[in-house]
């Protein structure tokens, strides 16, 4: 672990200071607040996606499923698409973004909550099936997402995309504060519950008998997972398989189930790779917002992957 | 799959209590479709009604907007609407598997991808070539999902599906980086969402093949059927099994290609209507087949009246309600099936 | 003491306990048998709060299995059920350290190493303890799981047949370590078994269950013989002494 810790911090490290400096021209005084406020987004967005994936995988006893595969942040995508459908973009502007953003966090608890129940709660079901369900909920949300925007004034659907469609580029600091707020307080929690995260990973069965209580712990665990998916959703929109590749990258490097080892690599590994991938694709390709774009593919080839060696075993 | 066994071949004493029904049922539902198809025909913004029609002259502009834009756009809704319901139907036979359809195994987002390189390399080619392009796109694709098949040691109901739904992902990320990089994304996003506002005379013509190639499947129904049991089985009723899983997958593949590069992506059709109409009567071909196309026509009529009804004057593309209802039943469907497994 | 009143549990129409009055005494083994779906899992899945009651009380020792705090109860009853799939890899350490859970909430201090330690040894796993699970044979991970009930070190243990998948001199091996923890350190072991002769041969105690009740109980001399066995699972059963113990033959 020591070992891990030691070729990662210096990489993180690096990977941050050449996000910072690579090709900047110009004075610091201009560059570094634009490119702060850029690094400040990556890092919370692989922050958010790393942890709320590792934790939604403990949950959920398997290491397939994530928020996003089950179409958690379609959802969230529909929250916000439905808010400005019902209040309208006018109205919506009176009301102060954070204020926004935290009402969009509550009704995606809530929503999520009842959606985890619906498919957690009854008769197990195989993992398989949930995965296909998972896909085709994300296919529905955003199908009536994309119902609804076609619905709406041509002048409120420029508004809803800038909304939706924020990109690392343009994100406001307001909401970068609120997030990196957000952020801290879950790390607090998370970290004080890490023994108990890893009690869950043996299972609903095993950690009732000893003595966790399992139905209290995923519900708590389940409201930050739909807070840390409303954050990244929120700060750059559906990336479906980042959180897959980062997770399974994570307990190839830890081989071990410990949160306490687990989710700082993973948030580790995330920032890595966002950080790094974005400085390499700008100033190697000079390409600048294709990144997620490759993630899903490299991520759905890891996806089939993992989908077929599971059912060799 | 085992209902289709059992289904006894025409003429026999077996089949006669059910069929005098069956013969009426399907006239009713063709009629059922007709009348949709007119209603079809006499919604939209310029005031078009059977009674403009016939009172004034035939170079009217009532008659011209219905000669060009209604009438090619009724024809190509139950055309498209009725093969890709078949071409659900075939994939579902040749893959054995309920819920698979092009849009779930990333044919339809490979005709998509061929149709972006075509744009890029050959702007200028005729549509026809360019709808070559796209099958091919499509057959290749659909060959390396049943190749990864294959090579899968087990094949759960639901992880063919899955793995074909990565797939189609795959292949998206690669038409959206290639489309980004060429300034497309906006066409790309057109293309993949089905929309027949844009069909008019000249445009159209193309599905007539589909037209076709729907009849070849049928004339070749019983094959499909058979392959459907499987190898082992095949081979023993002495057809040649990889044969004519090829001759689906092309004529599948073709079919999606058209319909994309005509009116583009009609998502989860080709999966909803086969499992509905085999709920109601089994997996024979030769006796389905033209229900699934006459349910997939009806379905798409439906949809398409309701988009331009929902937000008058203004058009929703057809798919996007698709998506919607699609996405929903496909949902049902498989919590439907997975409770009654337990 | 574990002390059962009036427990009745239902799945849909389906009475599976059935107005079940038991006493199982402290110390010692304690076998449940009866035929498949008689109710011993789930009475015993009760017992350890993993089900719950719909009517009746359960107590262990005095203490309410439904009002107890969940913790509180994992200091004083262990179970162990049949199936165990873990998503996770763990190491056989890994998994015997969860013992420990209860006492420490994952914070380990000297003593829960020591009784770790001490736990691996009891079920002599030293040589395999950085191993993961998925690579032991079916006996080795039976007794990795058992390692961790032993190592929460609790009072009660409860085994939802224990000896399934295991083959005969690894159910003997078994038995032997169950039968020593209740003799060495004074557990008290409740276990369902589906082999009478098993459960004839290591137990102080046996209850036959049948249709959700308690049919018999009491020492093996009362219940290993060819009335009773003759209403609990409806075949015939010679019953032969070899050895001391009472064997139960039934296989003509």
């Amino acid at each position: 672990m020591r070992r891990v810790a030691g070729i990662l911090a210096p990489l993180l490290l690096l990977t941050i200071v050449a996000f910072v400096v690579v090709g900047a021209e110009g004075s610091w005084s201009f560059v570094l607040p634009f490119r702060g406020r850029r690094l400040a987004a990556l890092v919370l967005v692989g922050f958010a996606i790393a942890v709320s994936t590792v934790i939604f995988q403990t949950i959920t006893e398997n290491r397939i499923l994530t928020p996003s595969i089950l179409g958690f942040d379609a959802l969230f995508v529909l929250i916000q698409t439905v808010l400005v459908f019902e209040i309208g973009s006018s109205a919506l502007g009176r009301i102060p973004p954070v204020a926004q953003f935290l009402g969009e966090i509550v009704v995606m608890v809530v929503l999520s909550t009842l959606l985890f129940r619906w498919l957690f709660g009854g008769a197990r079901r195989s993992i398989h099936l949930l995965v296909l369900v998972g896909i085709v909920l994300g296919v529905f949300f955003r199908s009536i997402s994309a119902f609804l925007q076609r619905l709406i004034d041509p002048n409120e659907f420029t508004v809803l995309q800038d909304r939706l469609f924020a990109s690392f580029n343009a994100v406001e600091p307001d909401l970068l504060l609120i997030s990196a707020i957000i952020l801290v307080v879950t790390s607090v929690v998370l970290w004080r519950m890490r023994h108990d995260l890893d009690v869950l990973t043996l299972g609903r069965d095993l950690s009732t008998m000893l003595g966790a209580d399992h139905r209290h712990l995923v519900l708590r665990l389940l409201i930050v997972v739909s807070v840390l998916v409303s954050v990244s959703t929120a700060l750059v929109g559906p990336i479906t398989f980042f959180g897959l590749l980062v997770a399974s990258l994570t307990y190839q490097i830890t081989g071990t189930h410990r949160h306490a080892a687990n989710l700082p690599v993973a948030v580790a590994l995330a920032v890595i790779a966002l950080v790094g991938g974005q400085t390499v694709l700008e100033h190697v390709f000079g390409l600048a917002t294709v990144l997620s774009v490759i993630i899903e593919f490299i991520g759905g080839i890891v996806f089939i992957l993992l989908v077929t060696r599971g059912t060799r075993r | 799959m085992t209902r289709s066994v059992t289904a006894a071949p025409p003429g026999r004493p077996a089949a006669l209590t059910t069929q005098p029904r069956r013969r009426a049922a399907l006239p009713l539902a063709v009629t059922g479709v007709l009348l949709l198809a007119v209603l079809s025909l006499f919604v939209g913004v310029s005031d078009v009604t059977p009674l403009s029609l016939l009172q004034v002259g035939a170079d009217s502009q009532t008659r011209q907007i219905f000669l060009l834009s209604r009438l090619p756009r009724t024809i190509s809704i139950v055309l498209a609407g009725a093969a890709m319901a078949i071409c659900g139907l075939v994939m579902q036979m040749l893959v054995r598997n309920r819920f698979v359809e092009p849009s779930t195994i990333g044919t339809t987002e490979a005709a998509g991808l061929g149709l972006l390189t075509v744009t890029i390399l050959a702007p200028g080619l005729p549509l026809i070539g360019k709808m070559l392009v796209a099958a091919m796109f499509a057959l290749v694709s659909t060959l390396v999902f049943v190749r990864i098949l294959r090579s899968l040691p087990l094949r759960s109901i639901v992880i063919v599906p899955l793995v074909g739904l990565m797939l189609s992902g795959i292949i998206a990320s690669i038409s959206t980086y290639v489309a980004f990089d060429h300034d497309l994304l906006q066409t790309l996003s057109a293309w993949m969402t089905g929309d027949f506002s844009g069909v008019i005379a000249g445009r159209y013509e193309l599905l007539w093949i589909v037209a076709a190639l729907t009849t070849a499947i049928y004339v070749a129904g019983d094959r499909f059927t058979v392959a459907g049991l499987g190898e082992q089985f095949t081979t023993n009723l002495g057809l040649n099994y990889r044969r004519t899983v090829a001759i689906g997958l092309f004529l599948v593949s073709i079919v999606t290609a058209v319909v994309v590069v005509v009116v583009g992506a009609l998502p989860f059709l080709g999966l909803i209507v086969p499992n509905i109409v085999s709920l109601a009567m089994g997996d024979n071909l030769r006796k389905s087949l033209p229900w699934v196309a006459v349910v997939g026509a009806a379905f798409v009529l439906v949809c398409d009246i309701a988009g331009r009804i929902i937000r008058f004057p203004y058009e929703i593309p057809i798919g996007v309600v698709v998506g919607v209802v699609g996405a929903g039943l496909f949902l049902v469907l498989l919590l439907r099936k997975s409770a009654r497994v337990g | 003491m574990i002390d059962i009143v009036g427990v009745t549990k239902t799945y849909g129409s389906v009475v599976v306990v059935d107005d079940v009055d038991l006493r199982i005494p402290a110390g010692g083994i304690t076998s449940i048998i009866g035929a498949n779906g008689a109710g011993k899992s789930t009475l015993i899945s009760m017992v350890s709060r993993l089900l719950t009651a719909e009517r009746g009380t359960i107590t262990v020792d005095g203490h309410d299995v439904a009002a107890t705090k969940s913790d509180e109860l994992a200091r004083r009853l262990a179970i162990l059920r049949q199936e165990n799939h873990l998503a996770a890899r763990l190491t056989v350490r890994d998994l015997v350290a969860f013992g420990r859970y209860p006492h420490s909430r994952g914070r380990l201090t000297t003593l829960d190493r020591a009784q770790i330690e001490q736990a691996i040894d009891y079920l002599d796993l030293d040589a395999l303890t950085d191993r993961y699970l998925d690579e032991l044979s079916g006996g080795q991970r039976q007794r990795a799981f058992v390692a961790m009930v032993l190592c929460q070190n609790t009072d009660y243990v409860l085994l939802d047949e224990p000896l399934n998948n295991l083959d005969m001199s690894h159910a003997v091996e078994m038995m032997r370590i169950l039968r020593r923890a209740a003799d060495e350190l004074g557990k008290t072991i409740v276990m369902v078994v589906h082999d009478i002769n098993f459960a004839s041969t290591y137990s102080d105690h046996i209850v036959a269950m049948k249709d959700g009740r308690v049919l018999h109980q009491g020492p093996p001399a009362d219940v290993i013989e060819p009335g009773p066995l003759r209403e609990i699972f409806g075949i015939d059963v010679a019953v032969h002494v070899i050895d001391g113990h009472r064997i139960g033959v039934y296989y003509s």
